[in-house]
């Protein structure tokens, strides 16, 4: 069981419950979308998810643990099994990118050549090769705030491949590219996650990509789950449920439709 | 001008004028030619100033010495500057926070050479003494300066790299350090050039280089060497101000 | 690392630059421990280690009898004073050098003529003597001053006076010369003195940032004093050297507590005074 959220919820300072008696269940090697109008508490689910919010009541168990009761080394090691991609890459500015995506691998490297790495990069090839695949390679030596909002975000992704974790969580992760890249990001994602086999779940704001590539969609609203449903069972209905604006009338200009990156991904070039 | 210009300004001429007459200055007496002919004759003793040989080689030396209590000094005081500064910021709790920070305010408010007295008193006569005292002191100020850019670097990098693993110190020199250390090194650059002109002044209360030179030349009376020491530490000066105008327009140039 | 032709080139660009950069740092810092004569044993050897502890233990608690507070009060008069007339000084000195030396203050620089070589080359003499006064570092000033006017507080004015005077000569040129300097090359054409250019032409403009700078200075003076009096040039500073001398913690703690306020109340009297001018 690579993830197990059971009566869940979190429940802000302020009062404000961000996460209302959220119940799942994830196998390793599954890929899930998770999807859901601004607000729904996408970004704290998987938050929760990567050990970074502890929930108000109920229990999450990663990989089989529950992070809350292991602390130090242990906790260090069950974190070094989880994988972030952030809607915004947190990278120093001047970082260069080999060192910004060697760093993916810390916690698991000894401190010695952890140190040693900041004097000279201790697995350029292994930096190079992931770059390749976000198809950057050739900025491997580039300070990262000399990168564009898109080579920066593949930049980000590359430390999470690197990283090779067991747990991959996608926090938004295409939501400030352009659809063209989205799609190269999301299908090398998959790729990965098929070839070694880890848990994918990624938080999507584009209903259509969701529903193309992964084969699991849960629905978020408000903090709980609205469903929790292979795509092909995920209706218009549901979707314009999902996506209503708080008042229950449809939201202006429709969900994201399907066709609009199903035209995309038959463009030759594109995996 | 206004009113309240005026007003401002009549203030501040009285104010001078109660200073002078509280200080009981005699600066009349220094304006009778008789005054300007003693301190004529005193300027001129100093000349000419004393070439030979061997005691430029000491100058020379003397001149290194100077140099070398300001990089040693500028060194330590940059790591124990950060140091102290990590947990100034606020990285350990408010706790730690108070009291680095008042550890950083008392070192930065001595001003060097009371260090420098201190630190005579604590290592004996000599270049250690300046050395440490210039470290003391500027460890109070560059750590202050780090503190500050510490708390405004922001958080995120270094929070998802312990997401993903790293142990604290580690994810601090991977996610924060990047952020600060540019600003830290051009700072410690700064303070250094400040320093070789406080190194050679430093010496005038024992703590080596130029400026014991200066001291001890002239509790000897010995008016010529003065002169020359004098003359080195004016071109030390000179020599570094000219260096670091032109580091910076070849820095700001290349950029 | 790839090699090519036999030499060891690192794949990573910045490798051989931080090579170079290190190398250049432990060339310069390990002369530097020995030069320095690094010794931390020093501060273990028990005899600094006697001194140093009995002064220490004598720190607190801080030493109020009311002879030494009046002194100390005296002294803080004194080293107040001295900056301000130091710095009333430095004006004398700096502003006309300063007036004489400003680019924007030359009329020969105005138009095409026989004077502009001149001019800069007359210019030298002002240039070379302000940064002979403000290079030589105050506190030398003072021991000279000492020698020739004798122990107190005259010879710290004028070693304000001097150094400061070339500080304050050198910036209020840069500042006359930052400025638009056109306002006042019209008037110089017209056949205005350089003075009233200046009054009219520069003066209005320059004013707060002058003032801002001088008032800076001001509190860098209270600073400077309080170290002069170390070389016998009276005040607080003397005060403390005194104390120390006879290792008396009591009285250097309290001075020291004392120097501590009169920094901050220039500091912040400093800060008001350049918000009110700006």
């Amino acid at each position: 069981m690579s993830l197990r959220l059971d009566g869940v919820s979190l429940v802000h300072a302020n009062g404000l419950r961000a996460i209302n008696d959220v119940r799942c269940e994830i196998r390793a090697g599954e890929h899930v979308a998770v999807i859901g109008p601004s607000g729904a508490g996408k970004s704290t689910l998987l938050r929760l998810m990567s050990t970074a919010l502890r929930p108000s009541t109920g229990v999450v168990q990663v990989l089989g643990t529950d992070p809350w009761h292991i602390k130090g080394r242990t906790l260090r090691q069950l974190r070094a099994r989880i994988g972030m991609v952030y809607q915004a890459p947190p990278l120093p500015a001047r970082q260069r990118v080999v060192t910004a995506v060697l760093a993916g691998r810390l916690g698991r490297w000894p401190a010695c050549r952890a140190f040693a790495s900041l004097l000279y990069p201790a697995d350029v090839a292994g930096a190079r090769a992931v770059l390749a695949r976000m198809e950057i390679a050739d900025k491997l030596f580039e300070r990262c705030d000399r990168l564009s909002g898109g080579q920066l975000q593949r930049v980000g992704v590359a430390r999470t491949l690197y990283q090779q974790p067991d747990l991959l969580l996608a926090d938004e992760p295409v939501s400030a590219v352009d659809p063209a890249l989205s799609i190269r990001i999301v299908s090398e994602l998959i790729r990965d996650a098929n070839a070694r086999g880890n848990t994918l779940v990624a938080s999507l704001h584009a209903v259509d990509l969701a529903l193309q590539w992964f084969p699991r969609i849960i629905g978020l609203r408000s903090g709980e789950v609205a469903f929790d449903l292979p795509p092909g069972e995920v209706t218009e209905a549901l979707l314009g449920d999902l996506y209503a604006s708080e008042q229950g009338a449809p939201v202006a200009g429709g969900v994201p439709s399907r066709g609009e990156f199903g035209a995309l991904r038959r463009e030759p070039g594109f995996s | 001008m206004r009113p309240g210009q005026w007003a401002a300004l009549g203030l501040l001429a009285a104010v001078v004028w109660a200073s002078f007459s509280y200080l009981a200055l005699d600066l009349g007496a220094l304006r009778t030619a008789e005054a300007g002919a003693s301190m004529a004759k005193y300027a001129a003793s100093f000349l000419p100033p004393d070439l030979s040989g061997g005691f430029l080689a000491r100058c020379g030396r003397a001149t290194l010495v100077t140099i070398a209590i300001s990089a040693v000094g500028t060194a330590l005081a940059a790591v124990a500057g950060l140091a102290l500064a990590i947990p100034a910021s606020g990285r350990h709790g408010p706790g730690a926070r108070a009291v680095a920070r008042l550890v950083l305010n008392l070192l930065r408010s001595i001003p060097e050479l009371v260090w420098a007295a201190l630190m005579v008193m604590a290592a004996g006569l000599g270049p250690f003494a300046g050395t440490l005292a210039l470290a003391w002191h500027t460890s109070g100020v560059v750590g202050r300066l780090c503190a500050e850019t510490l708390e405004n670097a922001p958080r995120e990098p270094m929070q998802a790299l312990q997401l993903s693993g790293c142990r604290p110190a580690v994810a601090f020199l991977y996610g924060t350090m990047p952020v600060v250390l540019p600003q830290f090194v051009a700072y410690a650059l700064y303070r250094w050039e400040i320093n070789i002109r406080m190194a050679a002044v430093l010496g005038v209360v024992g703590a080596g280089g130029l400026g014991q030179m200066l001291y001890v030349s002239l509790s000897l009376f010995q008016q010529h060497k003065a002169c020359t020491v004098i003359v080195a530490m004016l071109l030390l000066v000179i020599a570094v101000d000219a260096a670091s105008a032109w580091l910076r327009r070849a820095l700001s140039g290349a950029r | 690392m790839r090699s090519a032709g036999g030499r060891w080139i690192p794949e990573d660009p910045a490798a051989l630059p931080r090579l170079a950069l290190t190398v250049l740092m432990v060339v310069l810092l390990v002369p530097g421990f020995r030069l320095t004569e690094f010794d931390p044993g020093l501060l273990f050897d028990p005899h600094n280690r006697l001194i140093m502890g009995r002064f220490m233990g004598t720190f607190l608690p801080f030493a109020t009898a009311p002879d030494f507070l009046r002194l100390i009060l005296k002294a803080t008069l004194v080293t107040l004073a001295m900056a301000t007339t130091g710095m009333a000084i430095a004006l004398l000195i700096g502003c006309p050098l300063a007036l004489l030396v400003a680019r924007s203050l030359s009329v020969s620089r105005i138009g095409p003529g026989r004077g502009r070589l001149l001019g800069s080359v007359l210019r030298v003499p002002p240039r070379l003597l302000l940064m002979v006064f403000r290079s030589i570092p105050e506190i030398v000033w003072a021991l000279l001053f000492v020698r020739a006017v004798g122990l107190g507080p005259a010879a710290g004015v004028l070693a304000i006076g001097v150094a400061y005077g070339g500080m304050l000569g050198k910036v209020y040129a840069e500042i006359l010369e930052s400025g638009d300097a056109r306002p006042a090359a019209a008037l110089l054409a017209a056949g205005a003195g350089r003075f009233s250019a200046f009054l009219y032409g520069l003066w209005p403009v320059a004013l707060p940032e002058l003032l801002s700078y001088s008032v800076y200075r001001w509190e860098c003076a209270v600073r400077a004093s309080v170290i002069m009096g170390f070389v016998g040039a009276g005040g607080l500073g003397q005060q403390m050297d005194v104390s120390m001398r006879m290792l008396n913690g009591g009285e250097v703690s309290s001075i020291l507590l004392v120097f501590l306020m009169l920094v901050m109340l220039a500091d912040g009297l400093s800060a008001l005074l350049r918000r009110l001018a700006a």
